[in-house]
Formats: structure tokens, sequence, C-alpha cells
């Protein structure tokens, strides 16, 4: 018969010895995961040799020492790494004997969890970004240090103030998890609300509206032009939370998010937060909601309202950064507290959710972990959060530290948002407490079903409240409450 | 001459063993062990739970629906990506018939079409992914626009947004990263088969489907059977899982209507932090693929044709 190139010497087809090494070969290929994990299992031994403190003088109030050499990682994210490489050479001429050693990532937990097993982390980590580590995980299983000293140091600028009383509000508290010590350093201070387009509003003769009814009104006069009224990032439905869950306090106060962040049973089944979701479900149905933001992400939802297809999205502050590119000049940028219900809500119009971003840390097993504290404090000075502000158009955790710089329409908006709200900012934890619970069950399966119209808000509240209930049942997660 | 034959083999094969035995085995006698832990995979102290990681998994809907995709993937998918790129290979090497010279030819341009084809495999699966979301898009994507422009204005699906054609959505990306890929082999695959064979096929008048299914695909068999284990590898594992993670709302949404087992390791590990349940998914994962490629090679085997 024809001759061919194809080998026939084989004339069992597939024999058992191949299937094995194909089936390794399969294994190989479809668990790469497992191997990374096991490869980068503990070895329990390197408790390094922690260099030994210096001596606490006025200059040097944490008692670093001098010659220790300093690690840091920084998330090279949407802020870049400048001003971390401005703070680190201000270190280096407050302690010209010690070697820094600056490393910027954006694959915090891969890089670092070997490092976290292996018992030999750097001095200071910015633990930000999409591989961020489990904090919760991280303080339950003590690898972090306790922040309590650099918050009782004195404050670069003021040596008569502590660091912190120069803090804006909340972020000593979100650096808690139980009881009094303060594990993480929030650095960046993000203001989450509805951001618009003044120049918009204008054109619709319109203000921000008020309560509820006002809202309605403004988005039936944006249909009729043409306009959607609200577009969100529909395939991350967690961005709702951001006007979401400040309206349920300002509706029913600032205990029911506490309960909810507390996961007491029925949390979600106050009137509150009934009230809220059928406000928002409203939108829906009325068709205030750009088409097709189910399937949209964050990127393009925020061009599509860049554009003018929709007056509101729910959002956090870096989304000046996010879309400096896309946002015409004309816009003029503004962020709201959310519009509240009627008048017999129990906060203020005004009421915010504004809390730290950037959180940094310092592990329990680092060499020189008064290295990592004194730079900080050197971080939250007044120079060095002007120099970031202006760097990266967000607020620091310094209160303070705007002045004197040109502030660009957003950041303006949120400094008087922030001043608006006064003590009225609440700061729901969930969201780095749970962070299952609220991106995939809250937002994804309960949020996003219902503003997509596939569940109504009584479906919705009955569907979270079981997650929210699993959750507190789940014994692997650890759990928390608000002091 | 036979002196010392197996010491001598055994003198070679010890290297490559202990690679195999270091890099393969080893990692997977660890990943065993973690499932039966509590790690986190942020700090090294943990202690052993037993069977806990098994049973909670057990009781796991997240995990079930996870199975129960990555199952859809590996039988329909390699079935859809294996039929179409046969179909496509066939016509671009034998399909042809009307032109002088060669009696077994393919269709016209199949020399371009065969880059046409492979060329999506040239793109890495994360760029295939970007792309599509584009695509999906259901305001100014292509798809959306497409329907506008040809009179369907009123069908505007959501896509990725709808939880009913979502996991569609995303086997159809890899249908079509992939299908050019074996559309490749299947050719050459051909190409081996003796011309003899189609001449005397041409002579008796057979139909393109008879030549098809009596002479192509019995010889063709042996690349078909390991196409379709790598198929069902691609779509169990790597390729699935970035797929989703890129395209997907949440990813793995909405409301859990594409999330795959790799996924749902993946999460697990480095999102809640429980990397011991992740192993534990990691190990069911590893039973699934063992288990697909079993059935795959009971199923498929067959006397081999001589010729």
């Amino acid at each position: 018969m024809g001759s061919t190139s194809a080998e026939n010497s084989n004339t069992e087809g597939v024999g058992r010895r191949d299937l094995i090494k194909r089936s390794a070969a399969l294994g190989l290929i479809s668990v790469p995961t497992m191997s990374f994990l096991s490869a980068c299992a503990s070895s329990d031994s390197g408790s390094g040799t922690k260099a030994k403190a210096g001596k606490k003088t006025t200059k040097n109030p944490l008692g670093v020492n001098e010659t220790a050499p300093l690690a840091v990682v920084i998330f090279d994210g949407g802020f870049g790494t400048k001003y971390a490489t401005d703070a680190n050479a201000q270190y280096k001429t407050a302690y010209p004997k010690a070697k820094v050693n600056f490393h910027a990532t954006q694959k915090i937990q891969s890089e670092l969890q070997p490092k976290f097993n292996g018992g030999t982390p750097p001095d200071l980590i910015d633990n930000s970004g999409a591989q961020q580590m489990d904090m919760g995980v991280l303080v339950g299983k003590k690898q972090l240090t306790d922040l309590t000293p650099l918050l009782d140091a004195p404050s670069i600028d003021d040596p008569s103030k502590k660091v912190r009383d120069t803090l804006r509000p909340g972020i000593v508290e979100m650096g808690q998890f139980d009881g009094a010590p303060v594990w993480i350093m929030y650095y960046a201070y993000t203001v989450y609300g509805v951001w618009y387009s003044q120049t918009a509003l204008d054109k619709l003769d319109a203000t921000y509206p008020e309560t509820w009814d006002a809202m309605l009104a403004l988005c039936e006069k944006a249909k009729k032009k043409g306009m959607a009224g609200w577009t969100y990032a529909g395939k991350y439905p967690y961005y709702l939370p951001f006007s979401l869950y400040p309206f349920i306090a300002k509706i029913g106060g600032r205990e029911v998010l506490d309960k909810i962040d507390n996961l007491e049973p029925n949390a979600w089944k106050d009137p509150a937060v009934k009230s809220a979701f059928e406000a928002y479900y409203e939108l829906y149905k009325k068709g205030y909601i750009l088409q097709g933001t189910p399937g949209i992400d964050h990127i393009q939802s925020q061009t599509a309202w860049a554009k003018g297809k929709a007056l509101f999205i729910p959002n956090g502050s870096w989304v000046e950064n996010e879309s400096a590119n896309v946002i015409p000049k004309d816009f003029n940028l503004a962020v709201s507290g959310p519009t509240g219900l009627d008048s017999s809500d129990k906060m203020p119009f005004g009421t915010i959710w504004a809390s730290g971003g950037e959180p940094f840390i310092v592990p329990a097993k680092a060499n020189n972990p008064e290295g990592g504290m004194e730079q900080l404090r050197i971080m939250l000075s007044e120079a060095s959060s002007k120099n970031f502000t202006s760097q990266v158009k967000s607020l620091t955790a310094y209160n303070g530290g705007t002045d004197g710089i040109t502030l660009t329409p957003g950041l303006k908006s949120g400094v008087a948002a922030l001043e608006k709200a006064g003590t009225n900012v609440v700061n729901p934890r969930l969201q780095d407490w749970y962070v299952k619970l609220q991106k995939e069950q809250i937002g994804v399966a309960g949020l996003g079903e219902m503003m997509a119209g596939r569940l109504t808000p009584a479906e919705a509240i009955k569907k979270i409240q079981g997650y929210a209930d699993a959750a507190a049942k789940d014994q692997s997660i650890k759990h928390y409450k608000h002091q | 001459m036979q002196h010392g034959k197996y010491r001598f083999i055994v003198g070679f094969l010890v290297a490559p063993l202990a690679l195999y035995a270091i890099f393969v085995i080893w990692p997977f006698v660890q990943a065993i062990y973690y499932s039966f832990t509590d790690w986190t995979g942020l700090s090294p102290d943990f202690k052993m739970v037993g069977f806990a990681n098994y049973t909670r998994m057990l009781h796991d809907d997240i995990f079930w629906k996870s199975l129960q995709h990555s199952l859809l993937f590996a039988l329909l998918l390699p079935l859809v990506t294996l039929g179409l790129a046969l179909f496509f290979a066939f016509m671009l090497n034998v399909g042809g018939r009307r032109r002088k010279g060669a009696a077994i030819t393919g269709v016209r341009g199949s020399g371009f079409y065969k880059i046409a084809y492979f060329f999506p495999q040239v793109l890495s699966i994360a760029i295939v992914s970007l792309l599509f979301q584009f695509a999906y898009n259901p305001n100014d994507g292509v798809i959306n626009g497409t329907l506008k422009a040809i009179g369907l204005g009123s069908v505007q699906p959501d896509w990725l947004g709808d939880p009913n054609l979502a996991l569609w959505c995303v086997m159809a990306v890899l249908l079509w990263s992939t299908v050019g890929f074996f559309v490749v082999l299947f050719s050459a695959g051909m190409a081996s088969i003796p011309k003899d064979f189609y001449e005397a096929a041409l002579l008796d008048g057979a139909s393109r489907a008879t030549t098809f299914f009596k002479i192509t695909l019995p010889l063709l068999w042996d690349t078909v059977q390991s196409g379709w284990v790598y198929m069902g590898i691609l779509a169990l594992g790597a390729e699935a899982f970035a797929a989703v993670q890129i395209m997907t709302v949440g990813p793995g949404g909405p409301d859990y209507s594409t999330t795959v087992l790799p996924l749902y390791v993946y999460q697990s590990a480095f999102r809640d932090a429980n990397a011991a349940y992740a192993t534990t998914i990691g190990v069911a994962l590893l039973i699934v693929t063992l288990l697909f490629a079993a059935i795959v090679m009971r199923v498929g085997r067959r006397e081999r044709l001589e010729f």
C-alpha cells in the first residue's frame, strides 16, 4: 500500500504507559496553583535576627537603629511610586548610615507570601492592589506589628502633637481589628460617593438632588434629553455600595451599617435597607440606568459617563486620576454624598463614606520594625502629604496638607464634601473584613442581579441575608465587631 | 551483551526521574497533604484538620456549580472545536474538486485560510479575552453594533451581563481561539494519508461525506484522540480560567453562572486566603482531569488501521 510519513510501529493505539505519561502531564498543567502553593509552603526556619533597637531621642522618638538596613515594598499602582521614593530619600537623609532597599511591584501577594511563610518579610509594605494579602488573616495569624508606638510618637511638623492627632477621622479605627492595637496605617484617604459633572447639571438647570423624588425628577428630565440617569461598573457591582451604604446610613442611622458589618442576624432586614434597595431598584424600573450597564466594566462605565451618556456614577476619588484621559476639560467633576430618601432620614444630607486607602503594614517578623514605622512617620508629615496630593490627586491620612497647592476640580469637590459632612462620615468595613461576602456575594450575586432587574429588592435582601448568615457561621473566617 | 543492561538504563534514568519526582510528584504529595490542614497561605503555622476541607467542599454550592461548568467545558468544547476543525481541515486539504492537475486538493484559497485560521493561536488567551470583552460590550461593542446595522436594533443582549448567555459567550471565545490550532494539526495528519486512497474513492464516485467518514476520520483517529485530550485540558485548566477571570462579571458571574474550578482554586487561595481549601479543590480538579483522560482513552480505543 501507499507509503506515508506517519509512524506505524505502535499497533495498539494508546497504551497504558502512554496513558500514565499523559495523565501526569495533564496534572502538571491543570494544577499549577497547587504546585506553586506547595513550593512556597512553610519552612519553619528563618526567624531572622532582629536588628537591635537604637536609642530613643527627641529626633528619633521610635528608637531606630541607625545602621540597620530598611526594606520597603511598594505597590506600583494608580498612585505610582514616586511619592514613596521621595519619602525614602528623606529617610536616608535622616539616617545616612542605613541602607535602604526599595522595591516596587504589582504582585504583592505572590512576591511576599513566600517571605511571610518563610519568616523573612520586609520592614514596610504597601499591601494594595488586586493582589492584596488578606488583612484579617494576617492579623489573625499574628503576622503584623502593632503601630501604636508610631501613633503615640510626636509628629514631624509639631513635636507637641502626637501623630494620631494629625490624622483624618476614622483612620486609626480602620487600622484596628479587635481591641486597641493598630495593625494598619492607611495612607491615602478616599472619598466615596456619587460622582457627576457640574457642567452637565448646569445644562439641565439642576442642582444636585437632595431627596429621592428630586433625584427621580432629574433622571426623568435627563431621559427626555436622551441621557441616562445612572451607570455603574456592571461587571463589578461592588462599586454600587460606594453610594448605597452611606444612603442606608443616612436613612436609618449608622447603627444599621454597624449591624451589617457585625454580621448580626437580620441586619439586612432593617427597613432602611429595604427603602434604599427599593429606591435604587426604581432607577432600574423607570429605565434610568444606562442601557447595557450590567455587561460593562468599570473603565467602560466611567468612559460612558465621562462622554455624557449618564449623569451619575457611584465611585471613589481615584476616578479623577483613573479617567483623566477621558474626562473632558469643561466637565467640572464633582462628588456628593448620596441623595437621601426624604426629610425623615436620620442623618443629614452630606453624610458620606470616606476612609483610608493604600494600607501600609509593618510585619511582625520584620528585621527593622522601628525603621518601617519611622518611614511612615516621615510620610505622615505635612510636606510628604502635600507631595503625594499634588502628584496623584488624592488626599492622604494627614488631616490638611492641601493649602497652597492647586486642587483639581474633583479633589476640591472631595475636600468640600468632607467639610460638609463634618462628623457624618461613615465607614462600613465589609470590604476589608469580609472580601468574598462584599464583592462576590453581596455585590455580584445580590446587588448586581437586582440592578439588572433579575431580583426584586425583597429577593435580593433575602439572598444577601442568607450569605451574611453563612459568613457569620463559617469558622474558617475570622469575625470582627465594631468597637 | 545483555550483561548490566538494567544498570546501564537506570544510570541514565536517575537524573530525569529525580527531577520528575522533585518537581512533579512531590508538589502533588504536598498539595494533598495541605488539603488536610487549615493552612491560610499567609503564615507558616497551621494544623491538621482531617477531612474538614473535604466535607466543606461537598456541601459547597459554588464548588458544585464550578464543577458542573468545568465538566460542560471539558465535554462540549472539545466536541465542537474538533468537529469544526475536522470539517475545516477536510475542506482545506481534500474538499476541493474542480481544479486541473492534482486530483486531491483543498478548496480555492486554502493556503490563505490556513493562515487565517491559525492566526488567533498567535495571540495569548489574555489578549483574546480582552478583545472579546470589547466586542461583547452591549453599548458600543462590535456584536451589538452589527446587529443594529443589519436591522436587529431591538435585539441587544447584554452578553456577558446575562447569566443565561455568559457561559456560552466564554465558550465561543475559547472555540474561536483554539479551532485554528486543530485545523493545522489535522491538516498535517491528513497530509500523511496516502493519496491513492482518495484517488480510489474518487474513481468510485464517493461523495465528500463518504470520503470523510470512510477514509479521513478513521485514519486520523489517533490525532483526533490526542487533540481531544489536549482540548479537554485547556478547557478544564488554564485557558478556561483566563477567559473567565478576564471577561466575566465578578469574575465568575453574573450570579456564579460562569465560575469554573481553576477560578475557584485561585479565588480561595489568593482572595480568601484559604490555601488549604484551594488545594482541596485542586485535588478535586486533579481527579476530574485524570478521570477525563482515562475515559477519553477508554472510549476512544479502537483497532488501529494498517496501511
